[in-house]
């Protein structure tokens, strides 16, 4: 689990209105968050099946349990270099218009619930692929959570050319 | 009970509950066109129906309330909440009637005379009238006007009667003492249809199916397990489970497929009970009822095919009378066809009928404005007949029971692209009208053949492979290159390659693995071979859609999950065809395509290879008639005599240039074209070699140069096609004539009598033959080559075309050994497909052998031993 995020408030229950749920995930050492109702699952490496002609984004198919689920390499969405090698990651499966998607990353961490005043706008400085897909920023104690949003990491057709 | 009728009230009940649903609807959106179109057609289903089973009361009803349906839709009337009321009074009154009908099995006594008037009276345009006291009939059991905002959830298999529906609506007055003993005995017995089948959510089956699969998987697992442990007090329940596993599987997969026959089961009668109302002959027939279908695309496509199967009885099929002044049978034909093509369903629907009537449609357009003048004066006939499909346009002279409401085609059309299928219609006036529907098979469970290239598993549909072949290098058959199009030898025939791992960008093309395996696919009347690196299994597969991110693959299907648990990706034979230069026709071409299609598939088509040499259009020449595709490096170029050759394979090769001023450079690279014939070998020296195509040869303009045999439009360009033949002689006369006078001497004056009504080919033939040292006379017909026959000319050998306008070859041969002249003259038939039965049939026709066209060594050869056996034999 994320050592950074020992310090953040962990506190799970008690949801009030303004806080908001999200697993968080690491991927090459930057803090992500997935809103929590979102996620299906967490994987282990699974067995996947490459699919020619596909994005680049896309890493292949693989079954989770008789589904189809399409395996979605978020280094290589982010322009991130590939995990270095014998390291194995992990994936999340999300709900994306009645499909599931499997987003691979380096490592799931715990389940956050996190306070509306922590929340911040993505700074104007931030890589235009990096703003296309982040809903916003979270300021915690000694990291900062960038609110990933699912449907734009899912959307390839409409990113920046810039790298 | 009659399963026709249990059917029919399965459907009616299901139909009414809907029914009850929208006229809630329509009560608030009184003029919401798709809603009153929809209402409509179900009332006109329920009418149609009942025609068919002889229920009078029920169609009596339903007939007037169609009327009343008809004057909303067409915007003549709105719908006020009286109207409503009445309307929905109607259909309480058919829905007891329905109830009666389900206990006793027949049609209740009575009659509805007092609510048809007032439905009439509604359709004529008077205000709705309140009911009317009511007689004290027990067939008035049925509630009526209950308040609509009340109405029942439209739960499946509602088995609505009136006695059952009645407590739950709010009580009228006259309800009160509609409450008749009748209404009761309904009640008890209201489910006894509803119990034989049940109607099963869809997404019900689909997470079956997902568990039955996972449990595949798991107990794939469990059996690995076992088989590595060498005895286990396991072994023999986990065999039990296996066996149940499978069961279940299978079972769980035929929930979802039905037989087409199902769907069909009530046509015959439909249209036997049409021809004795419509007093016509009408045949019937039905073929490949077994094809299956899932579930759910059965049931979009039954009533299309109801109403497609009425549309051929009534307006397609003519009048006995009619049918024998045009010289056909009395007895009119409509044909159902299901079979699988390429991924796909196809269900045809055909009649020997009369065909559209153009005339009317193009009225029809105009009075609707659909199209105006110069807009058909500009459409060719098949297009015209494409406003069949639009809405509201039903070219019945009159309305019938039958048909002719315009409920029609638009509605089948509708139907079948819900599900993603097509549907084209061709007619021919005179002859009758085709329909033809095609349904992807994305729902259905096909059998997949499942191949590996470059480490990556591929299923492809086994409906489109025609054939397994293993190409090694050493073996007979190898994979050969022209440029960097890879081609297959397969039966005298050359077959276009499409390399997986190239066109799927699957790593770069490494060592040459010793052995390839090449599937050969068929899309339509294209054929083509797919390389790959191992064949496995075959597998019976759900094709499954891909997720939307990659739906712009064209090269996939679907994909899949294997018995294995592994995800698989179902390859599309028709987006390989598409990606490798064979385009598919677009809808709208589609249709004027299909019939010139048909013509073409019956002529040859011939593999050329295009290339470019000089200036000029492009240059073509038949594929078969080339050796080998080389690059020379033009530093090694000699010259002898004044004349460019090049050391080939240990032997000196002349090379020609397609123009003599041509000056073949002094380095570099060049291709050149091989032609060899026996030891002798020539290249013709080109600048590039462009492509490979399969085209049907027609010679547009015929030109006089020599070397050329005219121009034609292959791949939509004007292309030279050059004279193979003219070349060959270039080098020949010029290098070897001495040589080949004595080679062929003993051959020499060999008379040789070419038939073939292709100018191509005799132009091609003859250079070929007297480069052979034969005299070769050429003829267009067999007409004309009996006619030498009857002039006294005598030949050694007679090389004959099959397929010929006029007289064909068979009989020519038959009739060739029947004249005294000519009994013991050879003939070598000469075509562009030799099957065995071919040979079978040519050689009880009387011919000696089959060569091949293009085929020029097998031609010399078997010239030579046609010759010599005819030696022998004299």
């Amino acid at each position: 689990m994320n050592r950074d995020m020992a310090a953040a408030p962990a506190a799970v229950k008690a949801v009030a209105e303004e806080h908001r749920e999200f697993v968080s995930i690491t991927v090459a050492n930057q803090l992500f968050g997935i809103p929590v109702l979102q996620v299906q699952d967490v994987l282990s490496p699974q067995r996947i099946t490459r699919i020619p002609l596909a994005p680049p984004e896309v890493a292949g198919s693989l079954n989770l349990r008789g589904r189809i689920v399409t395996a979605i390499d978020l280094r290589t969405r982010l322009r991130l270099p590939p995990q270095p090698k014998g390291q194995s990651g992990m994936s999340v499966v999300v709900d994306h218009g009645g499909e599931l998607y499997s987003v691979m990353v380096d490592s799931v961490g715990e389940v956050l619930s996190l306070p509306a005043e922590m929340a911040e706008r993505n700074p104007a400085t931030l890589d235009p692929i990096w703003r296309d897909v982040s809903e916003g920023i979270y300021r915690l104690d000694k990291t900062l959570l960038i609110v990933l949003d699912v449907a734009r990491v899912l959307d390839f057709s409409t990113r920046p050319e810039a790298a | 009970m009659d399963d026709l009728l249990s059917e029919f009230l399965t459907e009616t009940n299901e139909s009414l509950a809907t029914l009850d649903l929208e006229l809630v609807r329509l009560e608030q959106n009184p003029n919401d066109p798709a809603l009153l179109s929809n209402i409509f057609r179900i009332v006109h289903t329920i009418k149609g129906t009942c025609g068919f089973l002889g229920l009078p009361r029920l169609e009596a009803v339903a007939h007037a309330l169609e009327n009343v349906l008809g004057k909303f839709r067409d915007g003549e009337m709105r719908a006020t909440p009286a109207a409503v009321s009445l309307i929905l009074e109607s259909l309480d009154r058919i829905k007891m009637l329905l109830a009666q009908l389900e206990a006793k099995e027949a049609e209740p006594a009575g009659e509805d005379s007092e609510l048809i008037g007032r439905l009439s009276q509604l359709a004529g345009g008077a205000p709705a009238p309140p009911a009317a006291p009511r007689p004290a009939a027990p067939a008035k059991a049925a509630a009526p006007a209950p308040a609509p905002k009340k109405k029942p959830e439209p739960t499946p298999a509602p088995a609505p009667t009136a006695a059952a529906a009645a407590p739950a609506k709010a009580p009228t007055p006259v309800e009160a003492k509609g409450k008749e003993p009748a209404g009761e005995a309904v009640e008890a017995k209201e489910s006894a249809v509803a119990a034989q089948s049940i109607r099963v959510n869809v997404d019900l089956l689909e997470n079956l199916m997902t568990m039955v699969s996972e449990l595949v998987l798991t107990r794939n697992q469990l059996m690995q397990i076992l088989r590595s442990q060498k005895e286990s007090e396991f072994g023999a329940p986990l065999q039990r489970l296996s066996h149940v596993t499978t069961e279940l599987q299978e079972g769980v997969m035929k929930t979802r497929m039905q037989p087409i026959g199902n769907a069909w089961a009530k046509l015959p009668r439909i249209v036997r009970d049409l021809s004795h109302e419509l007093h016509k002959k009408i045949d019937l027939q039905m073929h490949g009822a077994e094809t299956e279908l899932d579930r759910q695309v059965l049931e979009m496509i039954k009533d299309p095919l109801t109403h497609m199967v009425r549309n051929s009885a009534d307006h397609g099929i003519e009048m006995p009378a009619e049918r024998a002044a045009a010289g056909k049978s009395e007895t009119g034909t409509i044909t159902l066809n299901a079979y699988h093509e390429g991924g796909h369903i196809i269900i045809e629907i055909a009649d020997d009928g009369k065909g559209l009537d153009l005339e009317r449609i193009k009225q029809k357009a105009l009075a609707t404005g659909l199209a105006n003048e110069s807009d058909l004066a500009a459409m060719t006939e098949q297009q015209i007949h494409q406003f069949i499909f639009k809405a509201g346009f039903s070219t019945a002279a009159k309305v019938t029971s039958v048909s002719g409401r315009g409920v029609g085609m638009d509605v089948v059309r509708t139907n079948i692209e819900k599900i993603g299928g097509t549907v084209e219609m061709k007619s021919y006036r005179g002859k009758g009208s085709a329909f033809v529907i095609k349904i992807p098979l994305t729902l259905a469970i096909v059998s997949a053949l499942i191949v590996e290239c470059a480490g990556e598993r591929f299923a492809i549909p086994q409906i489109s492979v025609i054939e397994l072949v293993r190409a090694a290098a050493n073996a007979e058959t190898t994979v050969e290159w022209l440029n960097n199009a890879p081609v297959l030898r397969l039966r005298d025939r050359l077959l276009p390659l499409v390399s997986l791992q190239e066109l799927l960008r699957l790593g770069k093309r490494g060592e040459q693995p010793n052995e390839t395996f090449i599937v050969v696919a068929q899309v339509g009347t294209y054929t083509f071979g797919i390389i790959v690196d191992r064949v496995f299994d075959t597998e019976e597969i759900v094709v499954k859609p891909v997720a939307p991110i990659l739906r712009d693959i064209t090269m996939f299907s679907g994909n899949t999950i294997l018995g294995d648990g592994s995800v698989i990706m179902i390859l599309d034979p028709n987006g390989i065809a598409a990606a490798t230069g064979e385009i598919t026709v677009s809808e709208s071409a589609l249709v004027a395509e299909q019939a010139a299609a048909k013509e073409r598939a019956r002529e040859d088509v011939t593999s050329l290879l295009l290339f470019r040499a000089g200036f000029g259009a492009p240059k073509a020449v038949p594929l078969a008639l080339i050796a080998r595709l080389e690059e020379i490096d033009l530093a090694t170029v000699e010259f002898s005599h004044d004349k460019p050759v090049v050391q080939y394979r240990g032997k000196l090769m002349p090379l020609v240039t397609i123009d003599p001023a041509y000056q073949i450079g002094k380095e570099g690279r060049q291709p050149i074209l091989v032609f060899a014939d026996k030891e002798h070998t020539m290249g013709l020296v080109v600048d590039e070699i462009v492509d490979i195509v399969e085209e049907h040869l027609k010679i547009e303009v015929a030109v006089d140069r020599p070397g050329l045999i005219g121009s034609a439009i292959i791949a939509g360009r004007a292309t030279d096609l050059i004279d193979a033949g003219f070349y060959l002689t270039q080098a020949y006369r010029d290098w070897f004539g001495a040589r080949e006078a004595d080679e062929y001497l003993h051959e020499k004056n060999k008379r040789v009598l070419v038939v073939d009504d292709s100018p191509f080919f005799r132009n091609l033939l003859t250079p070929l033959l007297s480069v052979a040292g034969y005299e070769v006379t050429t003829v267009e017909s067999a007409d004309r080559a009996l006619s030498l026959c009857e002039a006294g000319e005598d030949f050694d050998v007679i090389i004959s075309d099959i397929e010929m306008p006029g007289m064909n070859g068979f009989e020519f041969a038959s009739t060739v050994k029947k004249t005294p002249r000519w009994k013991d003259t050879p003939i070598v038939a000469l075509s562009s497909h030799a099957t065995p039965r071919d040979l079978d049939r040519g050689r009880a026709a009387g011919f000696s052998d089959y060569v091949a066209k293009f085929d020029r060594d097998a031609l010399l050869s078997t010239l030579s031993e046609a010759l010599s056996s005819e030696r022998g034999a004299a």
